[in-house]
């Protein structure tokens, strides 16, 4: 049940990330969530996207770097402290995370946060138990 | 025990006996590609030579030379002089441009090779009472396989455990107490930091280290010598001509005798071919008069360097090569310091980059300012920053321990280096702008 996240290198100059989302968007890909982790000459951009199939095939076709992460999708209420509640679940099952970022899902008034931890299965375990509902890929496609 | 000789007799024989033994299969070896490599005869033919013509090295001059553009021309089985049938084995250069080469081994050439990788090891101190740990990789690359044979021939329990995963290689050290360590130099570096940072010095047994496959610096034999409390010796050879062991050092560290019996060597000026006399800098060229698959007759290696016959306090005759003072075609002076496109290239792949690199030299407030910019590449890649970011930070520490200087490393897109006719652009010199 895990969600598909494309992450692709951005170097670090003017047209960097225009690049990579018109190769998308010329493919017809819907980018759902999008999230960018710099250093100093060059970037992460990580993708939750519709279509991670075409999505591939396009940065490949247009010459990036990228590769495809198995990440967690959980469905917060939008409200304050659900997000809190993610974090603190997680934390104490001793987890840490690599990364998280949220994005809002107007169809279905919820925040989503893409949560990435070393061991998926686990903490899709402790997530379930304290009865936060995760997001499935199809239904991040139909978003 | 350890011996002093792999092959005393041959090591230690009087010159003008090596001299006649050299003669002798000289004009067998010709004798042998002008009847089986259609290559070689063609370009003896547009020299107006034949056999007849060689009757000993004082006609080795003669002879045309050979080039990588030869072996990629003949690539692959062009210069084969041995029928398939009896080839065993190949061995290929990492090729970054272009083709690749590969070369073709007998059971006879690999016994040689291994008996060359043998003389190195005897001659660092490795008997049948050592332990040598060969980090070279293992493959198509000659590193691994070469040592590993020479580590069996002289006696040595080997433990094959090849290139990568520092902690095993540090856990087999220590468990199994290796005494003898074989890997490129930059590696070597890298263990030695390694090894001081988890504070294992004490449980290490190390005694000595040959390392090649890469240009180093004395500067860097120093650091790794200290770091690890051995002795760190020199090797020298090509995939072309067989691997490591075309010449190694002996206990003296002042240059690398080059297995004469095997391998004629002769300094050429790089621009008018002229063989030049001992003691003169000039390109290095190689003979092999034993290789019966893939021989070669006057490579050119690019190597430049300087060759010695003065006697050596142990007792070898074989001349010695001094450590290839660069390349004929590329060197950089950057504040001060000799940089070898090369060398780079050598750390991208050791690291598992793919060599696609720009250097960016200027001069700003009188200093020599040093960038590279190196092509994003799948391997490096991953979705967590902190990774890409700690492999940046290794393959600068790297660099900085090949080269001696500082270089500020750019990771850039895929295929953006400039290219000019489809080959990279390497080095951008913009300080010619102000000489
Ligand atoms: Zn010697």
């Amino acid at each position: 049940m895990a969600v598909k996240q494309i992450s692709v290198f951005v170097e670090n100059k003017s047209g960097g990330l225009a690049d990579i989302t018109k190769a998308l968007s010329d493919a017809n890909v819907n980018i759902r969530a999008l999230s960018l982790s710099e250093a100093t000459d060059f970037g992460v951009l990580r993708l939750i996207v519709d279509d991670v199939f075409a999505a591939g095939n396009a940065l490949k076709e247009s010459g990036h770097i990228y590769n495809i992460t198995d990440v967690l999708a959980v469905a917060g209420e939008d409200k304050p402290g659900s997000i809190t509640k993610i974090f603190t679940v997680l934390a104490e099952a001793g987890m840490s995370l690599e990364y998280a970022y949220a994005f809002f899902a107007k169809s279905q008034e919820k925040a989503i946060m893409i949560i990435k931890v070393a061991d998926r299965l686990a903490a899709k375990k402790v997530l379930k138990e304290a009865g936060i509902p995760l997001v499935k890929e199809e239904e991040i496609a139909k978003l | 025990m350890a011996k002093r000789y792999y092959q005393p007799e041959i090591e230690t024989m009087p010159v003008d006996q090596l001299k006649a033994l050299q003669s002798d299969r000289l004009v067998k070896q010709v004798k042998h590609v002008w009847d089986n490599v259609p290559y070689y005869r063609a370009k003896m033919e547009e020299k107006g030579v034949t056999p007849d013509d060689i009757k000993g090295i004082e006609d080795l001059h003669k002879l045309p030379f050979v080039t990588k553009d030869d072996l990629r021309e003949a690539y692959p089985y062009g210069l084969l002089a041995a029928p398939l049938k009896d080839c065993v084995r190949i061995h290929s250069t990492s090729g970054t441009t272009g083709k690749r080469v590969v070369a073709f081994y007998t059971q006879n050439d690999i016994d040689l090779w291994d008996d060359c990788c043998a003389r190195a090891l005897t001659a660092v101190g490795a008997g049948d009472e050592d332990v040598v740990h060969v980090s070279y990789g293992y493959g198509l690359f000659t590193g691994g396989l070469g040592l590993h044979g020479g580590a069996h021939k002289a006696g040595c329990m080997t433990i094959p455990v090849s290139s990568g995963n520092t902690d095993r290689q540090i856990q087999f050290m220590t468990d199994l107490g290796s005494t003898v360590l074989c890997c490129t130099p930059s590696y070597a570096a890298y263990l030695a930091e390694s090894i001081e940072e988890r504070g294992v010095k004490d449980e290490i047994k190390l005694k000595a280290g040959i390392f090649g496959a890469e240009a180093w610096t004395e500067e860097m034999r120093r650091d790794i010598e200290n770091k690890l409390g051995i002795k760190a010796y020199d090797i020298y050879g090509l995939t072309e001509l067989s691997g490591p062991g075309v010449s190694f050092e002996c206990e003296e560290q002042t240059g690398m005798h080059i297995n004469e019996d095997h391998f004629i060597a002769e300094i050429i000026n790089p621009e008018t071919g002229e063989v030049l006399p001992e003691g003169e800098k000039g390109e290095l060229v190689f003979t092999s008069i034993t290789k019966e698959a893939f021989p070669l007759l006057r490579y050119r290696t690019k190597d430049l360097c300087i060759l010695s016959r003065k006697p050596c306090s142990c007792g070898r005759t074989h001349i010695k090569m001094r450590k290839p003072m660069g390349r004929s075609d590329d060197m950089l002076i950057i504040r001060g310091v000799n940089v070898f496109p090369s060398q780079i290239e050598t750390v991208l792949l050791n690291e598992g980059m793919t060599p696609n690199y720009q250097i960016i030299v200027d001069r700003k407030n009188n200093t020599d300012t040093f960038d590279i910019n190196v092509e994003m590449s799948q391997e490096m890649f991953s979705d967590n920053l902190a990774e890409v970011t700690a492999k940046e930070k290794q393959l600068v520490a790297s660099l900085k321990a090949m080269l001696g200087i500082q270089a500020k490393v750019h990771l850039v897109a895929p295929k953006s280096i400039t290219r000019s006719e489809g080959k990279a652009v390497r080095v951008i010199d913009k300080r010619k702008l102000y000489d």
